[in-house]
């Protein structure tokens, strides 16, 4: 039987020892009636035959390993250096709980610690927790922190052009109160924000790839007495001032972009950082630096009385986990690309999403819609994007996303995302291809 | 153990370096926006060999499953079989995209589809999705779910959800996120629901009940037809917290005995990694009038082809795509290796290897509850004047194993909650019940090694008090 | 664990101590003691106007956080800036340094409807 260690005389000698004649007998407290169903479930496979039958159903996908890929829309394709799994995939590192026993686990709560203060610089603000499960539920937990804050206030202001799936995430995490969730289009800064409302959301980018400056808006939104709430995207912030620079109070990201593969979009990294005034108010898990009785430095779990388990149903979010392995990934990513690094990644990210950019718009009947963008960009095209997509699939390249998969009437949509994976011949491949998709 | 102190990354940072080789520009470089270029990146600057020495030593300044005996009461540290890390690293898997469309992920879409025919069956259940991300995330869904259904019933004024005292810790603050507020039900003398204070408490306001079972006190609920039962007949419906499943795969399907909808938490029974915190995966099972309520997209399989769709009724999304994939592939591998026979193997010897430390500990750490108990049981540290349960918990670790759940659940008093799971060895037991044991003798008689404790760390007990008044969240050299 | 004689108290064990036209409110010794070593407590502004009943601030130890709740109606008219670099001195001198916000009351004589020095030991079981 796999994974039980003991032999038929080890049960013997335990039941002995508890007095029980049977291992059924210590299952009396379970309804008889109910007891030991018969489960129909395929029959148990051995460990090669399992792998086998896995590995079969994985070689049915197609991604970017087999196919030219320029889809990105909240999930991205970069290059993960080999340490990066193979030292998060340490048996010390993977099979640890949650540190809750500090003096054996200052492996974790440096790592996360150290998470912490990389991230913490590059999103240009002074805290960040030690993560949620992705960028669309750290967006929501944020607005919902910034709606507890004041509960007079009740309504969240959200861009159009955000990612619907973030939008509809948003929406079930407020299902339960009573929160206008109303949005805006274009500039953060013009957004209206009023009195009304208990923070104010922009994207940095939006959806589309449009990258607008923050400083207005944040300062419209603090007139206002709202918070400002920026999603950004991590790597592009190795490149491109800080949101907390300026001006935002509240920094989210999904971070599978820093050193995680795409998995079918999970597990993802909810990153999410704040200024020092909110350290209080945020929700999830923070590891703060410690000090034992011979002054040596270690790491503690610390303002625990935020949480669930303190809180109770005070509490700001009911959250009790976080992306441990993910974060650890993104840790070790940051650490070995380091200033230089992320900033050579992000600048290849920027110059041949440009490069591309500026192909495609040359093409007759396409348009580039963005006026600045860093690695994705909103393209008109001449026929539906969804037949460009499934033309393109034959030739092993995916373009980029219909926009028509979440909006009927924005048939006509491809966004395109270009990072430091994609060559220059494979820019020129997608677009030769596009041009005779549209013929 | 790695005892040395090990520098932080920006202690180890050199100007000018770059921990990974990366290929230079085929293209022409574009212009920035000007009003928007970064100045400065305080990031640290190390070399590959730096970054791989410091991230190794630091993974040796834990404890974990891999290297030692992690009884933690509630958490499930089982043995994570390395068969499930193969089956995930699948470049099949790691390389798709979530948007990529149905006819590029027909094997993902196979594989979440199994998944939760899978699951269903084992919990009894009409229908699974995948999405939640922990297990507060698919109790949060559970909740949500309830209300649902409750407002289709046009009963969306029952606002008021039931917590036995034994629960676990989450609930409250998830019942706040869907709107309702909680009375406790306090426990009776056997440790199960005390069904006097029930019947009390259930009027036209209740919306539904939240049980644990087994409950953390690591006993089966007796009663749990019978209550299940009472709450559908006052209108409410119930929840079932699966966290302690490992005591029930092949022995109990709770679906088919009064439990509307509940989560699994497959970073527990089902073997997937704890990764130091994350990330999990908080299945949310529903039988069939719950059904159409549950988070989507899920998994179908129309005309030989799998596709994605959304129930009828969804509460919506709870994050973004799929839930947890890579979690998923490797709580499928362990079902699909266990079979029926196998997992009820696991809850039998959970139960049997859970019994057997309470029978050989209970002379010594005296227990509140004494029947027989399922996958966990729940001691008392106070073992000698002047000793408390923390000072138990910090000797263990010099013995060498990691310390049990402590302090909780909250009705026990100096609690110290012990699960073994079914993947340790008699041999293990054996030396864990011999440093119990050695432990409460040194109480009495040299108690001073047991406030000292532990010596054998990289660093003693931390002042996380001085912490939590300044505290220092990030590095800032 | 001691109760100041001239105060009065709520069943949430907060203190109320008349000084003048103000009342000075805390939490008694007994329970700084419950909550164990505090580290932060964060209080409402001055000038706010707070039922009886009402939350005027939280209190947090490293195992526990608790809400605060207004012993009588009234405005908030001082709150005590020290706690916010020392907060243990809510454990150290839960009476007098230790003190969190005074109150213009709307009537002094709500005073008369908290519990008295010996009642409140009594409920606390400290004869």
């Amino acid at each position: 039987m796999p994974f039980i260690p003991n032999a038929e005389s080890d049960r013997e000698e335990m039941l002995q020892a508890i007095g029980k004649r049977s291992v059924e007998e210590l299952f009396s407290d379970v309804p008889a009636r109910r007891r030991f169903p018969k489960l129909k479930l395929p029959r148990a496979l051995s460990e090669q035959e399992v792998l086998r039958e896995i590995g079969a159903m994985a070689a049915k996908n197609r991604g970017a390993d087999k196919v030219s890929w320029f889809l990105g829309a909240g999930i991205y394709n970069h290059f993960i250096p080999a340490l990066v799994p193979a030292l998060a995939s340490r048996g010390e590192f993977l099979t640890a709980y949650t540190p809750y026993q500090p003096e054996v686990s200052q492996g974790t709560l440096q790592a996360i610690f150290e998470y912490q203060s990389m991230a913490a610089r590059l999103f240009g603000v002074s805290v960040v927790n030690a993560s949620h499960y992705d960028g669309a539920t750290a967006l929501a937990e944020a607005a919902l922190m910034a709606w507890k804050l004041d509960e007079g206030r009740d309504k969240i202001l959200l861009p159009e052009d955000l990612h619907p799936e973030y939008k509809a995430v948003l929406e079930t995490y407020f299902s339960s109160f009573d929160v206008e969730i109303a949005g805006y289009r274009g500039a953060p800064e013009d957004a209206g924000v009023d009195g009304r409302c208990a923070c104010l959301v922009a994207g940095y980018p939006c959806f589309s790839g449009e990258l607008h400056g923050l400083g207005r808006a944040a300062e419209r939104a603090h007139a206002a007495g709202a918070l400002f709430i920026v999603h950004a995207d991590p790597l592009m912030c190795a490149l491109l001032e800080s949101p907390g620079a300026q001006g935002a109070d509240i920094v989210v990201a999904e971070g599978q972009s820093l050193g995680n593969p795409m998995n079918f979009g999970g597990p993802g990294l909810g990153m999410m950082g704040a200024t020092e005034k909110l350290m209080r108010r945020m929700p999830g898990r923070i590891v703060g630096e410690a000090r034992d009785h011979d002054g040596r430095r270690g790491f503690v779990l610390t303002l625990t009385a935020r949480e669930q388990h303190i809180r109770r149903e005070k509490a700001v979010s009911n959250i009790c986990s976080n992306q441990g392995l993910v974060m650890l990934q993104s840790c070790i990513y940051m650490a070995a690309l380091g200033a230089g690094g992320m900033r050579q990644v992000a600048s290849l990210c920027y110059d041949k999403a440009h490069y591309a950019a500026s192909l495609i718009d040359g093409l007759e009947g396409f348009r580039v819609r963005n006026r600045s963008f860093f690695k994705e960009f909103l393209v008109s095209t001449p026929v539906p994007a969804q037949t460009i997509v499934d033309k393109l699939a034959r030739r092993k390249i995916m373009p980029g996303l219909a926009l028509s998969r979440y909006d009927s009437a924005r048939e006509k949509e491809l966004l395109v995302c270009v990072t430091e994976l994609n060559g220059k011949a494979e820019i020129d491949h997608l677009v030769a291809a596009l041009k005779e998709a549209a013929l | 153990m790695n005892l040395s102190p090990e520098p932080l990354v920006f202690e180890l940072s050199r100007p000018g370096l770059v921990g990974c080789s990366l290929p230079g520009s085929d293209v022409p470089p574009a212009e920035l926006p000007k009003n928007l270029v970064r100045a400065n990146l305080d990031l640290p600057e190390l070399d590959e060999l730096t970054v791989v020495r410091h991230f190794t030593r630091l993974s040796q300044k834990n404890y974990s499953i891999d290297t030692h005996f992690y009884p933690l009461g509630s958490c499930t540290m089982k043995y994570n079989p390395k068969a499930n890390e193969a089956a995930a690293a699948e470049p099949g898997w790691k390389h798709i995209h979530p948007l990529a469309g149905d006819s590029e992920t027909q094997g993902a879409l196979e594989l979440l589809y199994k998944l939760q025919e899978s699951l269903a069956e084992i919990g009894g259940f009409d229908s699974v999705s995948l999405q939640p991300a922990a297990g507060a995330h698919g109790e949060l869904a559970g909740v949500l779910m309830i209300r649902d259904c409750l407002k289709a019933r046009g009963e969306g004024q029952r606002k008021k959800m039931l917590i036995p005292d034994s629960a676990h810790g989450t609930n409250p603050a998830s019942c706040t996120m869907a709107g309702f507020s909680t009375q406790t039900i306090p426990s009776g003398k056997d440790g199960n629901i005390d069904i006097k204070a029930l019947e009390a408490a259930l009027d036209d306001s209740v919306a539904g009940i939240m049980i644990t079972n087994p409950n953390t006190l690591g006993l089966f609920e007796r009663n749990i037809t019978k209550i299940a039962a009472m709450v559908h007949q006052a209108g409410g419906l119930v929840y079932g917290d699966g966290a302690n499943m490992n005591a029930l795969t092949g022995v109990f399907q709770p679906g088919k005995s009064g439990i509307d909808v509940m989560h699994f938490n497959l970073h527990k029974t089902f073997s997937t990694p704890h990764g130091g915190g994350g990330p999990g995966a908080g299945m949310v099972a529903a039988v069939k009038e719950l059904a159409p309520f549950l988070p989507g997209p899920l998994a179908r399989r129309r005309a030989g082809k799998y596709e994605l769709a959304m129930p009828e009724k969804s509460i919506g999304r709870l994050k973004a795509f799929y839930g947890n994939f890579g979690v998923l592939v490797r709580a499928y591998c362990y079902v699909r290796m266990q079979g029926a026979e196998g997992l009820r193997r696991i809850a039998e010897n959970s139960v049997l290897n859970a019994n057997y430390l309470r029978a050989r500990l209970e002379k010594t750490y005296k227990l509140k509850y004494t029947r027989p108990c399922m996958h966990e049981f729940v001691a008392m540290g106070d073992v000698a004047p002047g000793i408390r349960t923390l000072d138990i918990a910090k000797r263990l670790i010099d013995y060498g194993f990691h310390p049990p759940t402590i302090y909780f659940p909250l009705i026990v008093p100096e609690a110290l909650m012990i699960e073994p799971t079914e993947t340790e060895s008699k041999k293990t037991l054996d030396g864990f019940v011999d440093a119990m044991l050695s432990i409460a003798a040194e109480a009495k008689t040299a108690p001073e090694l047991l406030h000292a404790a532990p010596t054998t760390t990289p660093v003693g007990r931390l002042d996380e008090v001085a912490a939590a008044r300044s505290p220092v969240l990030c590095f800032r050299g | 664990m001691s109760v100041d004689a001239k105060a009065r108290y709520a069943q949430s064990h907060e203190y109320a101590r008349q000084e003048g036209d103000l009342v000075v409110v805390g939490i008694s010794d007994h329970a700084q003691d419950e909550l164990g070593d505090i580290v932060f407590v964060e209080l409402k502004e001055a000038g706010k106007k707070l039922e009886k009943g009402q939350v005027f601030g939280t209190i947090e130890s490293v195992k526990a956080a608790s809400d605060l709740y207004m012993p009588l109606s009234g405005s908030i008219a001082e709150v005590n800036a020290g706690l916010q670099a020392d907060p243990a001195l809510v454990n150290r001198e839960p009476y007098s340094g230790g003190w969190m916000i005074k109150i213009k009351p709307d009537a002094v004589k709500d005073l008369e409807a908290l519990l008295d020095a010996k009642a409140y030991a009594s409920l606390v079981g400290e004869e």
